[in-house]
């Protein structure tokens, strides 16, 4: 593999611009005050309840995300380009999901293989032909950025289901200015505070026509034993708004409304965090408790807004993301600003073939994983877990994809033995409201903490750092 | 706000006041059991600790003897028993992740802390007595800073009202059940029996409920048993009288059916109640038995509990 770029030092050694002022802060700073401002932040975020549950994990039902410290830094310039691009890509995203549950143009012009959406289990047939307030399916978008040199991104994954991390984003920040009051004062950091602000513009702008003036928005949580809980708590505090569970929501001659000590109130706006599944039980899923029965048919009546929209899981789908320079083409007519990585999709016979023979060199993914789950990164693996998913592999192709192991660059990070460089990912988060695409210049930075390990995801033992955007 | 908010903050006050209590009784029954027999005769102080936490059937269930270390475990530890210390404590702080938003920052941080804090007691336990004694102490410290975040720092709207609905519901219910497992002790023709038996015994009937020192200052005598009933009973300036208890859980009531703009059963039933016991004397209700009118009282209450569910929380 070759050696992976340093946002800090360059490709050849030289202190990159955006990074000059910490490096000469790093210097006047010793290393055992960084230590004991890394316990004072790990303090806080426990003191606050910052934690995720990891499932599966009896032991350590709640945990922290490890934070470092150390922010990344992205200068003005290269944060326009990212800006630029992720706005290009969701109007993609929010156009393809329409175009699927309508005219299908783009299966007409046979640029995506018909049966790669119909035969896939997240399409929703529900969805088809109807009307979404204001036509937005993706109100809330996470997508995945990767670097493996200075000039380009590329786009790891396309979250458009229910991206979280947001709050990791607000609250490494809050920590970080509580903390390092002076190495702020040394940097012009853009504000990623009014992020809230403008999710609650958002979502009140795609509210169905026959709600109130003052549409009612509310969060729906499955509840506080769910992995990021504590971001939907988080965010229904900061957005002013009710943190509803499906019991609270009860379904009334196709309009949706929470029970209060006062009765029943009308909700125009569900900000939902439960996935498709489990949303209606007359539905989806007969068995899921999380759901509101009726949920559904109130939304085909026009009288609720679900953000994200019923079905966004199509897009979200790591087959059909390979599509997606194809995607921004045809329906924005422009080329994609940000790269794909290059994809191998083991649903035709000739990629599967390559990917058969490279396994050891490739990172092989579900197409409907998250979270770094039931991925191979053939360097890392053993031959034995190897052909473990050789065999998977062969026996459902359809349910996987291949990328080539990417050096993602890497950021100094705090480690036992001082401060070392691990890979990090970056997650911006993308707001669609009913006529405008906004972004809060930042996103979550996800990092590696082991040596050399290239998985970020925090149920792998990833980490998070601040991530700053300097104004020029 | 949504019914199920309110649920979960009433109960979170009243996990948090069941502790404090809990914390109480044990105290106060350390120290009487910590004196010589002739002191205190041959009642088992542990089991009517037990009486009064109300789970003396499920203890007999897991425990043979009740001896200070059984019962100071059960009612401390035990994740057996759904009332231990350690419950309230879990409860109150998954009722607390759960209504975080309606919570103020000063009473999340004291509920989790002390969750935080706990653990390692929950692992380790309490091997000496002063162990035990710091644990409780804590306790009663976690329970006076939530009391105390939640009177400082909230707003007063119905997140507050609903909570301090549990508090006192709560509270009532622990002085009555005091009252219920000793009221044989303060009947006033047991006077003449008086001997440094019956004092310690109500000493520490006034310190579960921290009134020791109120005693004095309101009578103003040595302790006599007629006095303390009427203290715990018809004395509002006493926050854990009844009378205190009902005095607020109707202003509570009317402050939340004032800002619903609609009164109902449970505004009728808190009133009926209070009323009862502004009118009550000492005499009276001993006349007509302390006993019954302490039973009425405990059922009167937990109809209470009922009615406000059905109103707002469900």
């Amino acid at each position: 593999m070759t050696v992976a770029f340093d946002e800090m030092n360059g490709p050849d050694g030289d202190l990159r611009p955006a990074y000059q002022e910490l490096s000469r802060w790093l210097k006047e700073t010793p290393p055992d005050a960084l230590e004991y401002r890394r316990q004072e932040a790990e303090l806080l975020f426990r003191r606050i309840g910052i934690t995720f549950a990891v499932y599966g994990d009896a032991e350590a039902q709640e945990r922290l995300i490890p934070f470092d410290v150390i922010p990344r830094i992205m200068s003005a310039k290269e944060w326009a380009i990212l800006e630029k691009g992720l706005k290009q890509r969701v109007r993609a995203l929010n156009m393809f999901l329409r175009d699927i549950y309508h005219g299908r143009d783009i299966l007409r012009a046979n640029i995506i293989p018909d049966d790669l959406i119909f035969q896939n289990p997240v399409f929703r047939p529900e969805m088809n032909g109807q009307a979404v307030p204001h036509d937005v399916y993706v109100h809330i978008a996470g997508i995945d950025i990767v670097r493996v040199n200075p000039e380009n991104f590329f786009v790891l994954e396309d979250n458009a289901r229910t991206p979280s991390g947001v709050s990791y984003m607000l609250e490494n920040r809050e920590i970080m200015m509580r903390l390092f009051p002076d190495l702020f004062a040394r940097h012009r950091v853009a504000p990623v505070e009014r992020y809230p602000d403008e999710l609650l513009s958002a979502l009140r702008s795609v509210a169905p026509l026959s709600a109130a003036a003052e549409p009612t928005v509310a969060l729906m949580t499955p509840g506080v034993y769910n992995s990021a809980y504590y971001e939907h708590s988080f965010l229904a505090d900061k957005l002013g708004i009710e943190l509803v569970e499906g019991r609270d929501l009860i379904v009334k001659n196709d309009e949706v409304f929470m029970r209060t000590t006062e009765g029943l109130k009308r909700v125009d706006v569900i900000y939902r965090r439960v996935d498709d599944d489990f949303l209606d039980p007359l539905t989806f899923r007969p068995d899921s408790t999380l759901g509101v029965p009726g949920l559904m048919s109130a939304y085909a009546a026009g009288n609720i807004t679900l953000a994200n929209a019923v079905g966004t899981g199509i897009a979200d789908d790591k087959a059909v993301y390979s599509y997606m320079p194809e995607i921004v083409k045809f329906y924005l007519g422009e080329e994609p600003i940000l790269k794909n990585v290059p994809t191998w999709r083991c649903r035709e016979p000739k990629h599967l073939a390559y990917v058969l023979d490279n396994l050891s060199e490739l990172v092989v993914k579900e197409v409907h994983g998250s979270g770094g789950y039931g991925m191979l990164i053939g360097p890392a693996a053993t031959r034995a877990t190897i052909e473990a998913f050789r065999d998977k592999l062969k026996r459902e192709p359809e349910g996987f994809i291949a990328q080539p192991t990417l050096a993602l660059s890497t950021c100094p990070t705090c480690t036992e033995s001082g401060l070392a460089p691990r890979h990090v990912d970056l997650r911006p988060f993308v707001l669609t409201g009913s006529n405008h695409v906004t972004i809060v210049p930042g996103g979550l930075t996800r990092v590696a903490l082991q040596e050399g390990s290239l998985v970020v995801n925090s149920s792998q033992g990833g980490g998070t750092k601040d991530t700053w955007i300097l104004d020029e | 706000m949504l019914s199920r908010t309110a649920e979960n903050l009433y109960w979170l006050a009243r996990y948090v006041e069941r502790a404090e209590y809990l914390a109480r009784t044990i105290e106060a029954t350390l120290r009487v059991t910590a004196l010589p027999n002739t002191y205190i005769g041959k009642t088992n102080e542990w089991d009517s600790a037990l009486l009064t936490a109300g789970v003396s059937a499920s203890f007999y269930g897991v425990y043979d003897e009740a001896n200070e270390h059984n019962v100071v475990d059960y009612l401390s530890f035990s994740p057996a028993n759904p009332s231990s210390i350690r419950n309230c404590i879990e409860n109150a702080r998954l009722n607390s992740r759960s209504v975080r938003t309606a919570l103020t920052g000063e009473m999340w941080d004291t509920i989790n802390s002390a969750w935080i804090d706990l653990q390692e007691v929950w692992g380790k336990g309490t091997k000496t007595r002063e162990d035990l004694t710091k644990f409780l102490r804590f306790v009663l410290e976690t329970s006076l800073r939530f009391d105390g975040s939640a009177y400082r720092t909230m707003l007063r709207n119905d997140a507050y009202w609903f909570s301090r609905l549990g508090l006192h519901l709560e509270r009532a219910d622990n002085t009555a059940r005091i009252l219920d497992v000793k009221y044989h002790v303060l009947l006033p023709e047991e006077e003449h029996v008086g001997g440094p038996l019956d004092y310690y015994q109500w000493t520490s009937i006034l310190r579960s409920v921290s009134a020791l020192t109120a005693y004095h200052w309101v009578y103003r005598e040595t302790l006599k048993p007629w006095l303390i009933a009427d203290l715990l009973i018809l004395n509002d300036s006493l926050p854990r009288s009844l009378a205190s208890c009902y005095g607020n859980l109707v202003r509570n009531l009317d402050q939340i059916g004032v800002a619903y703009g609609r009164q109902g059963a449970a505004q009728r039933h808190a009133r009926g109640v209070r009323n009862r016991l502004e009118h009550s004397h000492m005499d009276d209700i001993f006349q007509h038995g302390v006993h019954e009118f302490i039973q009425e009282f405990i059922a009167d209450n937990s109809r209470l509990g009922e009615i406000i569910t059905k109103q707002y929380l469900v």
